[in-house]
């Protein structure tokens, strides 16, 4: 992680930026579910006590008040940490946000792997695959604070919900002058001719220092930041894979039902070409220090680089 | 066998009866229209061969009396935003619901025909954003409350003085997300939120009292310092409701819980009370017999 010296956690961008929406915004409201201090929702608390609503630990009931509100004008965003909110809360954001259609933003805190020392209990890694499901949800994987402040502004006018995963560590800021996240189009980061490399999340950063290691003994790899899962910019992939003919994704996440997967549904229609994933293999994961984990469960440059070489050879 | 068309109510008779200043006439109206309303969903349900008439016949009154006395509601216009809310959480009873928005004219009573059907408005449990006049969507059980919450939240928030009724049944109140709803009702606590209690005593699966308990019932909203109407109203008796509504707009700054007796697959005798009738296909004899039951009924109420 050197070569990025400035690390920003999302979770502390996302307490500055509702802060900003807010004033912007009257009828932005937020709930969260006795995790703001954590999420870090509780600014917003402190300075719109009348907007923002801490339901406690009680993720479905938050789902369906933000609902509630959401059908009579107001714009809730609800927070809580991913795992909870997308299982606890999964029916509601089913049959209450989704089938209705209702403008609600869904934050989905510590995400992945990143409540690391909570251990698997608390670990993410099905929450894209169950949120990519649900029809009308948009699903939003933010590669850095950059991307997520710039997600949230764009999906707070959309009328309809959407999925915002959130890691809760510190990460390289990648994105900050260069051109803003433009929801349903993939960020090509480097342009390559010999592999497409698609990542999402943290992921991301690997994914541009694997590049530049694959560049050094002569592979050009294409680098395409696929921040968001779903609606899927299906253009990008197929014309990247068109020129490199194999695909490696990472992400973290399950391999199952992951941005992987959606990727892969996508070729097999289209394009279909050599390709490989790299996640979380079907497994519980563990206790830990963040990048440790990481590292144990494949989720590296390390693994880029081995799995792009074997994509390239076969 | 008629047509459901052909028991269509032209609008002008809602506004004999919702236009009625004696509170006693305007009950007896509301009564009789209850009962054409379990008439023709009976009719519906046997028809179709499917959908939930124990639920249904339960909410007759109840719902009638919300859209007919105190509702304010917009049916050419039905987003408007400050228009009364109603959640029916224990959404199995959309046909009760449909029938009444039909003959308040949120859509043409043709489309009653289509219940259930493929590409109908009329789903077999409420859609927001394909039956108008349907505030929320439901079904799944245990959503109402922190629907409804929201709804009332979004009124105070905003300076809206709407109201926003929320009807469960036992099933919602076997959910645990139903206590959640609870205890945040109790906490926010925004005026004009009634949550209502169709507590007709049998689930799908049989007697509460064998399948969840949910008894007693008053104390146990006490318990989560919500405020409960202090006598349980008879939810058939449209006067009684009326009473209770009262009551609810006394109370208005903080929300209310109201319980009312009611039984499940009221009007037809066999039918009452009895989980075999929670949405079970109307057979032919079966049809017959509780048709006559209905109309006999209906008969003393005119």
């Amino acid at each position: 992680m050197m070569k990025y010296t400035k690390q920003i956690a999302m979770r502390q961008t996302l307490g500055e930026v509702l802060l900003k929406l807010g004033e912007e915004i009257p009828e932005l409201v937020v709930l969260d579910s006795d995790v703001s201090s954590s999420t870090q929702t509780i600014h917003f608390g402190k300075k719109y006590p009348n907007r923002f609503f801490n339901v406690g630990v009680a993720e479905a009931n938050m789902v369906d008040i933000a609902g509630g509100m959401a059908t009579c004008g107001l714009r809730p965003v609800a927070s809580a940490f991913a795992i909870f909110l997308t299982l606890k809360g999964a029916e509601q954001i089913r049959n209450v946000i989704c089938y209705n259609k209702l403008p609600v933003i869904l934050l989905g805190g510590y995400a992945g792997l990143s409540d690391s020392f909570d251990g698997a209990s608390h670990q993410s890694i099905t929450d894209i695959a169950v949120m990519r499901a649900m029809p009308n949800l948009n699903v939003i994987v933010p590669a850095d604070s950059v991307e997520l402040i710039q997600a949230l502004e764009q999906m707070i006018h959309f009328d309809g919900p959407s999925y915002i995963r959130i890691c809760r560590n510190p990460t390289p800021v990648l994105f900050e002058n260069e051109e803003p996240f433009k929801f349903g189009k993939i960020r090509k980061t480097q342009e390559g001719t010999d592999i497409t490399i698609a990542a999402c999340g943290v992921p991301v950063y690997m994914a541009m220092e694997a590049a530049d290691e694959l560049k050094a003994i002569g592979i050009s790899a294409e680098v395409l930041n696929v921040s968001t899962i779903k609606p899927i910019d299906s253009e990008t992939l197929v014309n990247s894979v068109r020129k490199t003919g194999c695909i490696l994704t990472i992400e973290e996440h399950s391999i199952i039902g992951g941005m992987g997967s959606a990727v892969a549904e996508v070729l097999m229609k289209n394009h279909p070409v050599k390709m490989d994933s790299i996640g979380i293999s079907d497994t519980f994961t563990s206790t830990g220090p963040y990048m440790e984990l990481l590292q144990k469960y494949g989720i590296s440059k390390e693994s880029i680089i081995e799995k792009a070489l074997k994509l390239i050879r076969v | 066998m008629s047509t459901l068309t052909d028991k269509k109510l032209p609008r002008k008779s809602l506004q004999d009866i919702e236009g009625e200043t004696d509170l006693l006439k305007k009950a007896a109206k509301i009564h009789s229209f209850a009962q054409q309303c379990r008439v023709d969903i009976f009719d519906m349900l046997y028809k179709r061969g499917n959908g939930h008439w124990g639920g249904s016949a339960s909410a007759a009154e109840l719902l009638s009396t919300l859209y007919l006395h105190f509702l304010d509601t917009f049916p050419d216009d039905p987003r408007n935003p400050d228009r009364d809310r109603l959640v029916l959480s224990k959404g199995h009873a959309a046909p009760m619901l449909y029938n009444i928005l039909a003959k308040k004219g949120y859509f043409p009573m043709e489309e009653l025909n289509t219940f259930r059907d493929l590409n109908s408005i009329l789903q077999g449990h409420p859609c927001m954003n394909k039956t108008p006049g349907v505030d929320i969507s439901s079904g799944p059980l245990g959503h109402g409350i922190s629907v409804g919450l929201g709804m009332a939240l979004a009124a105070r928030l905003q300076k809206k003085k709407y109201w926003t009724f929320v009807i469960v049944g036992e099933g919602c109140l076997n959910e645990g997300q139903s206590w959640e709803g609870i205890m945040s009702v109790a906490k926010f606590a925004p005026p004009r939120l009634v949550i209502m209690v169709d507590y007709n005593k049998v689930q799908l699966d049989g007697l509460c009292s064998d399948i969840m308990p949910l008894d007693p019932l008053s104390d146990k909203f006490r318990a989560f310092n919500l405020n409960v109407a202090d006598k349980v109203y008879d939810g058939h008796d449209v006067k009684e409701i009326m009473k209770s509504l009262e009551w609810a707009k006394q109370n208005e700054r903080k929300p209310s819980v109201i319980i009312y007796k009611t039984h499940k697959g009221k009007g037809v005798s066999f039918m009452e009370d009895n989980s075999k009738w929670h949405g079970s296909t109307i057979d032919d004899e079966s049809y017959t017999k509780g048709k006559a039951e209905l109309i006999e009924t209906l008969k003393k109420l005119k």
